[in-house]
Parts: structure tokens; C-alpha cells; sequence
């Protein structure tokens, strides 16, 4: 019986990572679209009366610079390629004000070295929604760990929710670490 | 069969047809689009479906800032208190949609088009599925 049990087991972790693999082939990019319809989304209502009305992903979204995560777009490609054209602002004047300043965080363990790149952010987000309710302007000043951002705070406020996901890690985890540049508190 | 039993393979055959199918009827958890937002606090409560927001379709218009900060939407799935008579005033979602920038508050369904029952938050897989407060 013994026998039969682990048998049976065996046969079921062949079984799931048979259908696990089946279902998790990445769709051909070039031939099918990784997009799909409102009406198949597990959160519109095909039955509800405006579903038919929205525009679905697809058919904004397919001609955008591609990404293999998220949105299957790299927003910040499209936004530096002219790609999209999003308003700044609706009814004030205030004028976008872009960072061009990087900021390295060297205290990441044993992972490659963080480089925050101001330029990026800016053109997206306000200095105040980051600053200084979330990070000090000052760099360093503000003490997280990985751990809190895969809580959902500091950089997960944004990455892992709308940004880019944290499984991709070598995005931000993008310095190597030189003997010039040591670990140390930063 | 007899034979199935008499081997012992039966288990294993048993075992393989299980779990295909569990594991292809399982709910897929990344079929919403990337940053997709459910809101419904109070939505259902008042007999309207969920609401869907998706940034995807607003970041191609609007830069992050202009909803975080000028809306003023607090950047955190949940946290902002929505009622449909501050939209009617002009004030987060009414701000663009008051038939000027976007469509008005008449045109119900258009945001109100969740499937009932979905808790407020936010969606589109890819997460770490670490504990995150999305």
C-alpha cells in the first residue's frame, strides 16, 4: 500500500508539472496576442450592459514597445520613444520638472548594487509623491529593507502593483559590485 | 481495470488524471490586466456592480502625477474614499469625468462593469506572491 501511495505521489508531481508546464507557455508574440478581451478578464461582467463599450487592452496596447512583464509594455520605452502622449496636468500650469540624477544604494547584500534613476521617476510622478512622506531627499535617510517592499511599501508602493514586478529583480539590482565601491551603510 | 488494480498502476493513472485537472480547472490568477484596480467599498453595497479601473488605459493618457497628485488619489488600492456624489462635484474620478475630458457620471456602467462579489484591490498577477497589501 506503502508502495502504491508514493507511486501515486510520483505520478502526481508528473501530472502537475505536465499541466503546470502546458499552461505556462508564453503565448507566440509575433502570432497571438497576450492580451485578453475584457470579457474573458475574471473581473468585467460579460454580461453587464457597458463591457462591449471599453476599449480593450489589445487594442491599445499592441502597438506599444513590448515587455515580457506586467502590461507586456515598457511604459517608460514608449513615454521616451514618443510612443504615448500622456497629459502632464488637467487644469493647473504647473510645469514638469525632470531629475536627471541617479542614486545609488550600495547596503543590498550579496545582490548587485541598486541604481535609482531619478529620470525615469520624474517623468511619470511628482518629487511629492515620493518625497518626503515615503523618501527622504536625502540619500540614505530612509531605512527599508526588500522585505518591506515586497509588503508593498516604499518601492512596492508602485513596483509589483503598476511598475514593473519585483520578480525582476536585475532591473534595479543592476550595479555589480566593484572592490571600488564596497557594501556599506548608504 | 483488474489489471490496474493487480499492478498497482491504478494509483499512479488515478493520481495523473487528478491533478491535470485540478490544476486545469484552477482559477488562473494572472487573467486581469497588470495594475487593473476592483473598488468596491461601497459599490455593491448601494446595488451598483464593482468598479474596474484600469491604469493601463489611463497611463496612455495621463502621466502617474496627474491623478496622484493633482487628483489627488492616495497610491494605495482601497485607501481612497470614492463617492459617487463628489464625482457628480467634480472632485477624483469627476475631475476628467464630466463629459469634458472623459464621459460623465451618467454613463454608469461604463466604470461600474465588475463582476459582482470581487473585493476591492488591486489585480494582473505578476506579483511575487509575497505579502503584499495590494
Amino acid at each position: 500500500m506503502k508502495r502504491h501511495l508514493v507511486k501515486s505521489l510520483l505520478a502526481a508531481c508528473i501530472g502537475l508539472s505536465i499541466a503546470q508546464a502546458a499552461l505556462s507557455v508564453e503565448p507566440d508574440s509575433e502570432t497571438t496576442s497576450p492580451w485578453l478581451p475584457l470579457t474573458q478578464d475574471d473581473l468585467h461582467d460579460p454580461e453587464g450592459p457597458g463591457v462591449l463599450l471599453l476599449q480593450n487592452p489589445a487594442e491599445a496596447l499592441f502597438q506599444l514597445p513590448r515587455d515580457v512583464v506586467g502590461n507586456r509594455v515598457n511604459w517608460v520605452r514608449a513615454l521616451d520613444k514618443g510612443f504615448i502622449d500622456p497629459r502632464i496636468n488637467l487644469y493647473s500650469n504647473k510645469k514638469e520638472k525632470v531629475l536627471d540624477l541617479d542614486v545609488m544604494r550600495r547596503k543590498t547584500g550579496e545582490m548587485n548594487m541598486v541604481r535609482f534613476p531619478h529620470r525615469q521617476h520624474t517623468e511619470w510622478l511628482d518629487c511629492t509623491n515620493c518625497h518626503e512622506w515615503l523618501f527622504k531627499s536625502k540619500a540614505g535617510a530612509t531605512k527599508f529593507s526588500m522585505f518591506d517592499i515586497l509588503k508593498g511599501e516604499f518601492c512596492g508602493r508602485c513596483h509589483g502593483a503598476v511598475a514593473f514586478p519585483l520578480t525582476q529583480c536585475n532591473r534595479c539590482h543592476s550595479v555589480p559590485r566593484t572592490a571600488a565601491m564596497p557594501a556599506k551603510a548608504d | 481495470m483488474t489489471y490496474f488494480y493487480s499492478h498497482g498502476r491504478y494509483n499512479m493513472f488515478f493520481g495523473v488524471i487528478l491533478l491535470a485537472l485540478l490544476t486545469l480547472l484552477a482559477p488562473s490568477l494572472a487573467r486581469a490586466e497588470y495594475g487593473d484596480v476592483v473598488l468596491n467599498n461601497r459599490a455593491e453595497k448601494n446595488g451598483m456592480r464593482p468598479v474596474i479601473f484600469p491604469h493601463w488605459f489611463h497611463r496612455i493618457r495621463f502621466k502617474c502625477k496627474v491623478c496622484h497628485t493633482e487628483v489627488g488619489f492616495e497610491m494605495r488600492a482601497g485607501a481612497n474614499d470614492i463617492l459617487m456624489a463628489d464625482i457628480i462635484d467634480g472632485k477624483l474620478c469627476g475631475k476628467c469625468h464630466n463629459n469634458k475630458i472623459a464621459w460623465g457620471p451618467q454613463n454608469c456602467h461604463l466604470c461600474h462593469s465588475g463582476l459582482p462579489g470581487l473585493k476591492t484591490g488591486i489585480r494582473g498577477g505578476d506579483s511575487t506572491g509575497g505579502p503584499g497589501k495590494w
